[in-house]
């Protein structure tokens, strides 16, 4: 060693100060994260309990509005009808989306990612465009009319139709999950032990997936009974919690009332989260690391019928999801069906023309970019950060909660909130950073699982190290953290930009004159009658999303893996 | 508490690092109970014990990573109980290296360097020196993913020196590697400490580790340190039963002390000089080493002898574990090695009886087993 090595970097009674410095940055950023998923979620949520239990007027009055609301016999029946539609939609979903992704782990049939890529498609859609299509195959002057006959779409039948496409990549994802897990071991000794393979199917299959199955269950359930957009356009007269409290704060500005009904929304989707996160620790534990990963093996029937099936799922899908597209793109449904773009002038059918799609676009952008900044920073301070044990745990439960809260309550608690009278932020109502900061708030908890997930992978010694070499916690969050997660960080970024795009439940209360969304715009032109240009609307929103996620897929292949030489062995 | 005062060797030297009553809980469950530890400068200690015992949570807390609940870390004499881990002035490596996989090893190890604020080529020349000093020189451009684990090793063995700590820590450094890479490695390490000069503390499991590379270790279990010492004090003279037999193997006797410093062995009396000083009656242990036990020119007459049957229990190579049990009734079986050459030139075979001695001298006392006692 030379004497030069020696004298390197020494003296070194490290600056002091700047060790607090760095102590108070990360206080600074806890706190920052703190006020911020407060005033997004919690305030909001918190105003709307309150509204629940005032008059009109603003006056305490107990449970009065909640009494009111179990004796008024249609509110009570949309309850009924929200339930027994949302079941029904959940048995035809879970079945259906078991056996497409049991075809997808456990078979060998050819062209799965070409069905996983039509299974995915609705998620990129706003779920109201599948309503839209199933009033084009089964409305009034839909062209399977007959095969309804004396029954009408319109109701019931149209929503659960709708909110089966809607739900079905959902559950789908949930169970690819469920049935990926599986322990090849467990197969091969069935095998020597020569049972059957139906047996095989009852006693190792199903109970290594049942927790998978719940929680597929009680998302569907969720999604169906929370959803405003599909029972807005092809309800009818049917009436259901969500469209509820649309009405009666929208159509009779009575706050309280729609408060409750907010209330009662909240809790199936309440339980079905705390049942899930019951669910997924049990999950986490059925699978040993020692697994040995089950490679499907080549059986000529049942992946011939495996493939019929997914073949049939998945041309019903793209039929269904192709004929909004499609009377996008005709004169005049039924009755001129040559090729027209004129569904697409919107400036024809809607008083902001073209512009709603692009405040949509700037609203998602806004929240692909500051949402994953405040998601992805947010994470790491509550994961990786130090001090400030009892804040992180505030911070994490607060980022937990949107989970349980359906966009339609969000929205409703944003009203109540944004419009106290108090309340100074009330001057950005109707912006598009207020529709931004609602729509990070409502889709926080996924981006922030997939970001901590990511974190958590990451050697939880690194913060170690930088602290030994006195470099501060935001110097190896960007020069190591962010650049190690970005490829979860892009999938957060995509996530909120595909999301934002589509969204129509919590928004629908905020938006201003200046700032009407695309998907709103789309119910707006829907209620109107004018349901090609809502197509052509949804169509519009449909392709960008999509072409999001091709420009993500893209990126990932060609730019990303480019840039990061030091992933490859 | 034991008396846990290094050995006279190492107060001669100027003291770099001072544990005075540190205790650290996690919930309800204590994993350092009121420790108290001196280091000399210069120094490279051990801290050994199995898995739980709280080594590694007291390197921690000496990093200032997790902090201790009670007590005070003295670092070059200075308080440093409250500082955070940067004010602290060490380098560290861990049992994962830690390096940073988006970055080249050159760009890992200047990390600490860049801020300080170095110009770009006193921190390249820095480098350049330090790969040279862990014997990677122009692998500098590589990404750790491209590296062995020995090479990662030795990049993050760079990167905690490169900033010229006073103290350098680590934790389980060896154990992610395969044997051979391992013992290589060791003899690096300890040759690399030697030079430098540098104060360093290691947390290891393994004994055998510990015995090749330290000055000084210190065993620790259950959140308390039961013996400092240097290898060989530890290993000739453990102070526990559970130094006794966590370092090394060893066979314990049920004894009871006789008179004139002996022992009684059931049957059998036995010269332990040891045992003078207690009570007769006084129930005991005796302890002894395998490869301590004499089978040469032992007869009925040679002291502490007895006849024994012999069982072999595992062929090790260089040596045979065999199991000695008393032809007696009522004797403690005892566990023996004997080198393959002994082996050979005594003829002996399983089944055999002989005279086999225990050397008095050799004979280590303990207060007899309570329960809970982890031997």
């Amino acid at each position: 060693m030379t004497a030069d090595v020696e004298a390197a970097a020494r003296p070194r009674h490290i600056g002091v100060p700047s060790v607090w410095r760095e102590a108070l940055v990360m206080r600074l950023a806890i706190g920052a994260l703190i006020v911020f998923l407060t005033t997004a979620i919690a305030l909001p949520l918190g105003v709307l309990l309150l509204k629940s239990f005032q008059n009109k007027a603003g006056a305490f009055v107990g449970l009065a509005n909640y009494i009111d609301y179990a004796t008024t016999p249609s509110l009570v029946g949309s309850l009924w009808n929200s339930v027994w539609v949302a079941v029904v939609t959940m048995l035809i979903v879970v079945s259906t989306a078991f056996g497409f992704a049991y075809a997808l782990t456990r078979t060998q049939m050819p062209g799965k990612v070409l069905f996983t890529a039509v299974a995915m498609l609705p998620l990129f859609a706003p779920s109201l465009l599948s309503a839209i299509s199933v009033i084009y195959i089964f409305g009034n002057q839909g062209m399977f009319k007959g095969l309804l006959g004396a029954a009408t779409i319109y109701g019931p039948i149209g929503i659960i139709i709708s909110e089966m496409l809607y739900c079905f990549p959902h559950a789908l994802l949930i169970l690819i999950t469920a049935l990926s897990l599986a322990d090849a071991r467990l197969y091969e000794a069935a095998e020597a032990l020569a049972t059957s393979s139906w047996r095989t199917f009852w006693t190792i299959t199903v109970p290594s997936v049942k927790y998978g199955l719940v929680s597929a269950a009680f998302l569907v359930f969720t999604l169906v009974i929370t959803d405003f957009g599909i029972p807005k356009v092809i309800g009818g007269q049917f009436n259901v919690l969500a469209t509820d409290a649309y009405k009666q704060v929208i159509g009779q500005q009575n706050f309280p009332m729609g408060a409750v009904v907010g209330f009662v929304l909240l809790l199936p989707a309440a339980l079905a989260f705390a049942v899930d996160r019951q669910i997924q620790k049990k999950q986490v534990a059925l699978l040993s690391a020692r697994a040995v990963p089950l490679i499907p093996k080549r059986r000529p029937l049942a992946d011939a019928s495996a493939f019929t099936y997914c073949s049939i799922v998945a041309a019903l899908m793209l039929m269904v999801l192709g004929v909004a597209v499609w009377a996008s793109l005709i004169t005049y449904w039924p009755y001129n069906l040559s090729l027209s773009l004129k569904w697409y002038d919107f400036s024809e059918f809607e008083p902001n023309g073209w512009q709603p799609y692009f405040t949509s676009l700037k609203m998602a952008g806004l929240c692909a970019v500051f949402g994953t900044a405040i998601v992805f920073t947010g994470a790491y301070l509550i994961e990786k950060g130090q001090g400030l044990a009892g804040a992180r745990a505030v911070a994490h439960l607060l980022a937990m909660l949107p989970m349980a809260v359906p966009g339609l309550v969000l929205g409703l608690g944003y009203v109540f909130f944004i419009n106290a009278p108090w309340n100074p932020l009330g001057m950005f109502y109707g912006t598009v950073a207020l529709l931004a900061v609602n729509s990070i708030a409502h889709f926080y908890t996924t981006a922030h699982i997939t970001a901590v997930t990511a974190l958590k992978q990451i050697d939880r010694e690194f913060e170690a190290v930088s602290q030994s070499l006195s470099v501060p916690f935001y110097t190896t969050f960007r020069r190591v953290t962010v650049p190690i997660c970005m490829p979860a960080i892009l999938d957060i970024a995509v996530y909120m930009f595909v999301n934002a795009l589509t969204t129509v439940s919590a928004v629908i209360f905020l938006y201003g004159a200046n700032t009407k969304l695309a998907a709103i715009s789309i119910v707006h032109m829907d209620e109107s009658g004018m349901t090609a240009a809502a197509a052509a609307m949804a169509t519009v929103v449909l392709m960008t999303s999509i072409g999001a996620k091709i420009v993500h897929l893209l990126l990932n292949r060609f730019v990303f893996d480019r840039l990061q030489t030091w992933r490859r062995r | 508490m034991l008396d846990t005062k290094p050995d006279a060797h190492a107060t001669t030297r100027p003291l770099h690092l001072s544990i005075r009553g540190v205790t650290k809980r996690f919930g309800a469950f204590t994993a350092l109970r009121n420790v108290s530890l001196d280091v000399a400068k210069g120094d490279f200690v051990c801290f050994l014990g199995p898995s739980g015992c709280g080594k590694t949570t007291l390197l921690r807390a000496i990093a200032g990573l997790d902090r201790q609940d009670e007590g005070a870390i003295i670092i070059a004499g200075r308080d440093v109980s409250l500082l955070p881990p940067a004010a602290r002035d060490f380098g560290i490596v861990f049992q994962s290296y830690a390096l940073f996989p988006n970055l080249s090893v050159v760009d890992n190890v200047g990390y600490g360097l860049v801020n300080k604020r170095m110009a770009a080529g006193a921190i390249a020349k820095r480098v350049a020196e330090l790969l040279d000093l862990v014997g990677m020189p122009e692998q500098g451009g590589k990404f750790p993913s491209q590296l062995s684990g020995g090479q990662q090793q030795r990049v993050a063995l760079a990167r905690a020196l490169a900033t010229s700590p006073a103290l350098l820590l680590l934790d389980e450094p060896l154990s992610a590697l395969d044997a051979r890479v391992r013992v290589r490695l060791r003899d690096e390490i300890k040759s690399l400490q030697r030079r430098l000069g540098i104060t360093t503390i290691m947390v290891t499991h393994d004994q055998e580790e510990a015995l090749a590379m330290a000055d000084q270790i210190v065993v620790m279990n259950a959140g308390v340190i039961e013996q400092v010492g240097t290898p060989e004090a530890i290993y000739v003279a453990p102070r526990t039963p559970f130094v006794a037999d966590f370092v090394g193997h060893i066979t314990f006797l049920d004894a009871v002390v006789a008179d004139g410093g002996r022992a009684q062995v059931g049957p059998l009396t036995l010269d332990a000089p040891a045992a003078a000083g207690r009570a007769p009656g006084t129930p005991i242990r005796i302890g002894i080493r395998p490869e301590e036990i004499r089978l040469r020119g032992v007869s009925a007459a040679t002291p502490n002898a007895f006849e024994a049957r012999i069982s072999i229990l595992n062929y090790l190579g260089s040596y045979c574990r065999v199991a000695l049990t008393p032809t007696t009734s009522g004797g403690q079986v005892v566990l023996a090695d004997l080198s393959s050459n002994a082996m050979r030139d005594l003829g002996i075979t399983d089944a055999q009886v002989l005279h086999v001695a225990l050397p008095a001298e050799r004979l280590r006392v303990f207060d007899a087993a309570t329960p809970g006692d982890l031997s």
